[in-house]
């Protein structure tokens, strides 16, 4: 019996020995996977999840109001989420519109031909019925009721670490409708960490910078970054984003005036004014500001 | 209808005997708790997500529930020859029908009441919002729906030879529906004749289970059905569940029991 036992003990002593042995190689052998196990386990099929779960997140935003593959697509609605996050979006939510005036009207025509758009007339008595029994009118979440799209959207960027609008939908409903800076700013680091080229990401980072922290330094710092990158990445593009370049040059602008520095934030809005030379608005601005320099220089 | 009864109280009880409900009620239970205690960005209030998956799960444990307990119902009784001193007595088989659906539904409602009320307290208590009217309409249509898949099942297991492939084909028809169904007639528009007629027909033949499938609705917290449509809804279930149960009264009355 006690022959047993010591073959037990040294069988146990044997197994020790062996996993100390083998647990250093296979911390060197598992290299960077080790922080990303999904990754690991499920490859590039991660992305067709991802966009499934920011399509949920857009589900969500609607009350479940949504198109099927067989519903003709919310064409005016595509990127919904992105417009949210960059202040475009209209609805019962507060954001600014300051870089495009006609944005209201355009959404509003929009909204118009939305309503009631992929579902369109009854053409039968099941399908008048059945609207009785899931969501059929358009609606959007209330500001506190956003929180409910974020579980889906960390879903997303955990999927698909590369997807940068992720972030910064996350981030601005984290910060505008739930008070929550603190959360919005870590996941937009943990975006930039992901994404270190992302001039978006940088530009909601300088944001929350102005806005919340009322750190001017970082948020032009941030901001100067963020034009720096656009340049490089899509001055050279047959379709640039110019409406992102826009907001980071209105937000630079708006903070040169706060902080008196008028000559800067003229120069901001002439660059503005590059882009789309017919806006009269900035036009009025450039002139606001000449008239508050030559006042201060007095 | 005491024969109707005393059957439908022993199917009750083999429900209670089996292990798949348990089973079941107890991975829901599980696989809710564990996503209602992730954190997402510090907010606790976070309640839709959790409400879905939950809601997804009592869909499907209920489905398997109704569905496997069912389809062995009548086969069960013909394999054990336990139909033969069944029908000797003075047991008719529209009673025989009757109570094996009666014994399938009413399993099916407590199996519905104990999720239903576990959806309650998990959810109500992470929204801090009870809105019972909207979970009492939810269940109810739940547990018709449920009514049409049991009879239909039911007719299912006199027409197939084995509870595995009846159990799989309203399975298969049942998901199809639901998923499908609501969107036959846009495909059929778009095919050519003759399919686009014959799906039509199928469109209107076929019982419209997503009637009462009420999660968007309570997910997104959007409200009550009216009350007329939910009346109409429970008649429209009503009038199926009658024919299916119709149907295998007719088919079972002519069929050899050797």
């Amino acid at each position: 019996m006690n022959r047993y036992r010591l073959i037990l003990l040294l069988l146990l002593v044997f197994c020790f020995a062996i996993a100390a042995k083998l647990e250093p190689r296979q911390q060197a052998w598992m290299g960077t996977r080790r922080d990303n196990t999904l990754a690991l386990l499920m490859g590039d099929s991660r992305r067709m999840f991802a966009n499934h779960f920011y399509t949920k997140a857009d589900v969500y935003f609607h009350g479940g109001y949504y198109p099927s593959i067989f519903d003709k697509p919310m064409e005016e609605e595509k990127g919904h989420l992105e417009h949210a996050s960059k202040g475009t979006h209209v609805c019962d939510h507060d954001h600014d519109h300051e870089s495009d005036p006609n944005h209201e009207h355009l959404h509003e025509e929009a909204k118009k031909k939305v309503n009631g758009s992929f579902l369109g007339s009854t053409p039968d008595w099941i399908d008048a019925f059945g609207r009785n029994f899931y969501p059929s009118k358009h609606i959007h979440l209330s500001a506190r009721d956003e929180r409910e799209m974020l579980p889906w959207l960390r879903m997303t960027a955990e999927m698909d670490p590369k997807k940068v609008e992720v972030y910064t939908v996350a981030s601005y409903t984290l910060r505008k409708h739930l008070g929550k800076t603190d959360e919005a700013e870590a996941f937009l680091r943990q975006g930039l960490r992901n994404n270190p080229e992302s001039y978006e990401i940088l530009f909601e980072l300088g944001r929350i910078k102005a806005e919340d922290r009322k750190d001017a330094q970082s948020a032009r710092k941030l901001w100067e970054v963020a034009l720096d990158k656009w340049d490089q990445q899509q001055a050279q593009s047959l379709e640039p984003d110019s409406f992102v370049r826009s907001q980071i040059l209105g937000s630079l602008a708006r903070l040169e005036e706060e902080q008196g520095n008028y000559q800067r934030a003229i120069a901001c809005f002439e660059e503005i004014l590059k882009m789309n030379p017919h806006r009269t608005s900035v036009l009025d601005r450039i002139q606001e500001l000449r008239d508050l320099q030559r006042e201060a220089s007095k | 209808m005491n024969n109707v009864l005393a059957l439908s109280s022993v199917v009750i009880k083999e429900l209670c005997r089996r292990k798949d409900f348990y089973v079941l009620f107890v991975l829901t239970a599980l696989i809710t708790l564990m996503l209602g205690s992730v954190n997402f960005f510090n907010d606790d209030r976070i309640a839709r997500f959790m409400k879905e998956a939950c809601l997804l799960l009592i869909w499907i444990s209920s489905l398997v529930i109704a569905i496997t307990t069912t389809a062995r119902q009548i086969p069960a009784e013909r394999e054990n020859r336990t139909i033969f001193p069944l029908l000797a007595k003075p047991v008719s088989r529209g009673e025989l029908v009757g109570g094996k659906f009666l014994g399938c539904w009413v399993a099916s409602g407590i199996c519905l009441l104990v999720f239903y009320l576990f959806f309650i307290v998990v959810s109500g208590s992470r929204e801090q919002v009870w809105q019972i009217s909207n979970y009492l309409q939810a269940m109810w249509l739940h547990w018709v729906f449920l009514a049409v898949v049991i009879s239909m099942v039911l007719m299912g297991s006199i027409i197939f030879a084995a509870p595995s492939s009846n159990s799989t084909i309203c399975f298969v028809t049942v998901v199809g529906i639901l998923l499908l169904g609501r969107h036959l007639n846009k495909v059929a528009v778009s095919l050519p004749e003759p399919s686009s007629t014959i799906l039509s027909v199928v469109y209107f033949i076929i019982p419209h289970l997503e009637f009462y499938d009420l999660r968007d609705l309570i997910i997104h917290n959007l409200g009550l059905v009216p009350w007329g449509a939910w009346a109409l809804a429970t008649l429209y279930g009503a009038a199926y569940t009658a024919f299916f149960l119709l149907g295998t009264w007719l088919l079972f009355r002519q069929k050899s029991l050797a």
